[in-house]
């Protein structure tokens, strides 16, 4: 999370929610007790159709939930994972935590920067790759691991991030699994 | 050993998140007796099991619901249930385990929860890099619904409740209770002065039950055997299984259930499957990288219980993350990078949080590059013992509790640094061998 303001984020003119997702917005408000607690999933569902975070986009689920637009600023500062500028198609973001640092993160964050020629917070130029060090995401078992968008790839070695890249660049992403949840293995002790 | 799977009993069986299988293994099985019962005998039963939260501060579970104010007290006022899945503990992800492969029995787990402290809406408050899981959950709370598991008048017992979740957006505060209560109710998710605890004033200032996801999938279990058989296992004041999240230097990193009063040793040696070839112990981190760190002679004599843990190192079970780290780890590195941690995640409300945090990760970060003095290890220390218990939230404590016991039990690594550094050594060379840094 961060405490500190966020920059005004690029425009791109008022927004309105579909059809679509006014049914979803509906759902959203008839699941809790106020307006107000539909902020966090609205975000979301904002976020989910124009991507990032903007002034406008903040405007549109204020009204929605007939608050004032500060009151979303704030909400959406601060909480990370809201988009506040646009990044690349692909987020990737490498945990740095001690679990994933103690067997080689920033040997794999090392490797993708060169590959993806871009540094920390980078986007690349292609507009493909926007590259992150974040922590611990829950997934130390199967250490070093990245993050891209929703899909986590783990157990990472310099060859598999290669790989990673190689696929998504292809735009055919590899459907790597995920080994420390799908290939569980229950050792009886 | 031989014991029962409590928790992870059917994460090896094919689809188990589906409600299909959960049903063949007997989950839900337990609603209906459950439901049968009057709430304050199941708060009983959960009391006299012993189970204690698996969230980290180990708080006994029927002892928190009974906190819930009854219908006299509380007039017309809901009581909310939250399930605090934001597993953001580093080292820990065993929640991440219990909701991908079996979300159905922390559902079961919620349903019985529930019905004993009179709750009928209750919310899974999942960490926002979960997605994937957010939507397993919903998946299994629209099947759980078709099924008439939720929502009004469950398997025609006329009880009703409605379960919803609840996607975080990347804040680690946020799997603090009352961090937790602000976020789900759409403010900045900031920690509370405590009391009122949530049991009394809650969500939207209704009595409020939070509970971590692996202490609600231990109920359905406790319901269906009975409180004696859970304290048969484990030890008398930590009674059951736990999930240990194992990470590190060791060559089966993994979550594995064990009774509680298990040697760590044993943990270490037989699940871990050990330490890597050639490699020595150096320091281990039992619960979560918020507790103190324990030295090798610590961790062959303890077991994994409440008690064992706090006599024998002065650190905590906490969420059982159990993080390795073996004799090619630099430990002022290892701790320089937690402290950038929680640098990072400070919600920035308390003074001695907010600046305390970051300056500890500065003056680590000159002990590390070799450029502290002596005084800086004094400042340092100072200033853990100034954040610790001066905070709104237990965060502050979290921080400084990983400096303090650095500090005390490997305070040769920290002095070296220091005295590398008046010889103008530069960092990386002598003291310590490239191979020797956390992120080699
Ligand atoms: C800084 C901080 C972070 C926490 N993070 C989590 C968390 O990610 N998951 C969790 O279950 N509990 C977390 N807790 C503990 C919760 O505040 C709370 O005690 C717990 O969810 C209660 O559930 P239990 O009684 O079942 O353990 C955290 C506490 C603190 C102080
Ligand atoms: S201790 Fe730290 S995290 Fe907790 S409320 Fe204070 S500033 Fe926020
Ligand atoms: S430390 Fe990297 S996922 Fe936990």
């Amino acid at each position: 999370m961060s405490s500190h303001s966020t920059p005004i984020p690029p425009s791109r003119g008022p927004v309105e929610w579909s059809a679509s997702d006014a049914v979803k917005v509906a759902d959203i408000m008839s699941r809790y007790p106020t307006k107000q607690a539909a902020v966090m999933p609205l975000l979301w569902l904002a976020q989910d159709q124009w991507e990032w975070i903007d002034l406008d986009v903040m405007r549109l689920v204020a009204r929605t939930i007939d608050c004032p637009p500060s009151q979303v600023h704030a909400v959406a500062s601060f909480y990370t994972m809201f988009k506040k500028a646009p990044t690349g198609k692909y987020l990737i973001q490498v945990c740095q935590t001690l679990s994933c640092a103690l067997v080689g993160a920033e040997k794999i964050m090392a490797h993708l920067e060169k590959r993806l020629e871009i540094d920390d917070h980078g986007n690349s130029r292609d507009g493909l790759f926007t590259l992150l060090r974040v922590e611990c995401l829950a997934s130390c078992g199967s250490a070093p691991m990245m993050q891209v968008n929703d899909h986590f790839y783990e157990r990472l070695t310099t060859e598999t991030c290669d790989q990673i890249i190689a696929g998504l660049r292809s735009g055919k992403p590899l459907a790597l699994p995920r080994p420390e949840v799908d290939e569980w293995t229950f050792r009886v002790s | 050993m031989d014991f029962p799977r409590i928790l992870s009993g059917n994460w090896d069986k094919p689809n188990s998140h589906t409600l299909a299988v959960a049903r063949s293994c007997g989950t839900y099985s337990r609603v209906e007796m459950a439901l049968k019962k009057a709430p304050s005998e199941l708060i009983q039963i959960v009391k006299d099991s012993g189970l204690r939260g698996r969230g980290g501060a180990g708080f006994p579970t029927g002892m928190k619901w009974s906190f819930v104010p009854g219908p006299e007290k509380r007039g017309n006022k809901p009581v909310y249930l939250l399930c605090n899945a934001d597993e953001s503990e580093p080292g820990t992800f065993k929640d991440r385990y219990c909701m991908w492969k079996d979300p159905h029995l922390m559902i079961e787990g919620m349903i019985i929860a529930a019905h004993a402290i009179g709750c009928k809406v209750g919310y899974v408050y999942i960490r926002g890099e979960f997605r994937y899981i957010y939507d397993r959950l919903w998946e299994a709370v629209h099947e759980a619904r078709a099924a008439g598991l939720l929502g009004e008048n469950i398997l025609g017992t006329g009880v009703d409740f409605q379960l919803h979740i609840h996607l975080g957006a990347g804040a680690y505060i946020c799997g603090e209770e009352t961090a937790l209560i602000s976020s789900l109710e759409g403010e900045k998710g900031q920690p509370k002065l405590k009391p009122p605890f949530p049991a009394v004033e809650g969500a939207w200032h209704c009595p409020t039950i939070v509970n971590n996801v692996e202490t609600l999938a231990a109920v359905p279990w406790i319901i269906q055997n009975g409180a004696a058989a859970y304290k048969a296992l484990g030890t008398e004041k930590s009674p059951g299984t736990k999930l240990f999240s194992c990470s590190g230097h060791i060559r089966k990193p993994g979550v594995y259930e064990i009774p509680l009063g298990y040697p760590m040793k044993d943990l270490l040696e037989i699940e871990c499957g050990g330490l890597l070839p050639g490699r020595k112990l150096k320091a281990v981190i039992p619960g979560g990288s918020s507790v103190p760190v324990m030295t090798p002679e610590e961790v062959y004599k303890c077991t994994m219980d409440y008690e064992s843990i706090s006599t024998v190192a002065g650190s905590y079970l906490g969420s059982g993350g159990f993080i390795v780290m073996d004799d090619t780890t630099d430990l002022v590195d290892a701790l320089t990078n937690l402290l950038r941690f929680y640098a990072h995640e400070s919600c920035g409300q308390c003074t001695p949080c907010r600046e305390g945090c970051g300056w500890m990760y500065h003056i680590l970060c000159r002990v590390r590059d070799n450029c502290a003095t002596a005084e800086d290890l004094v400042t340092l220390k100072d200033l853990a013992d100034n954040i610790h218990s001066k905070t709104i939230c237990f965060f502050g404590a979290s921080a400084a509790m990983p400096v303090q016991s650095f500090l005390l039990k490997f305070k040769g690594e920290f002095l070296a640094r220091i005295e590398a550094a008046s010889k103008g050594i530069p960092a990386g060379s002598s003291v310590t061998s490239p191979e020797q840094r956390v992120g080699a």
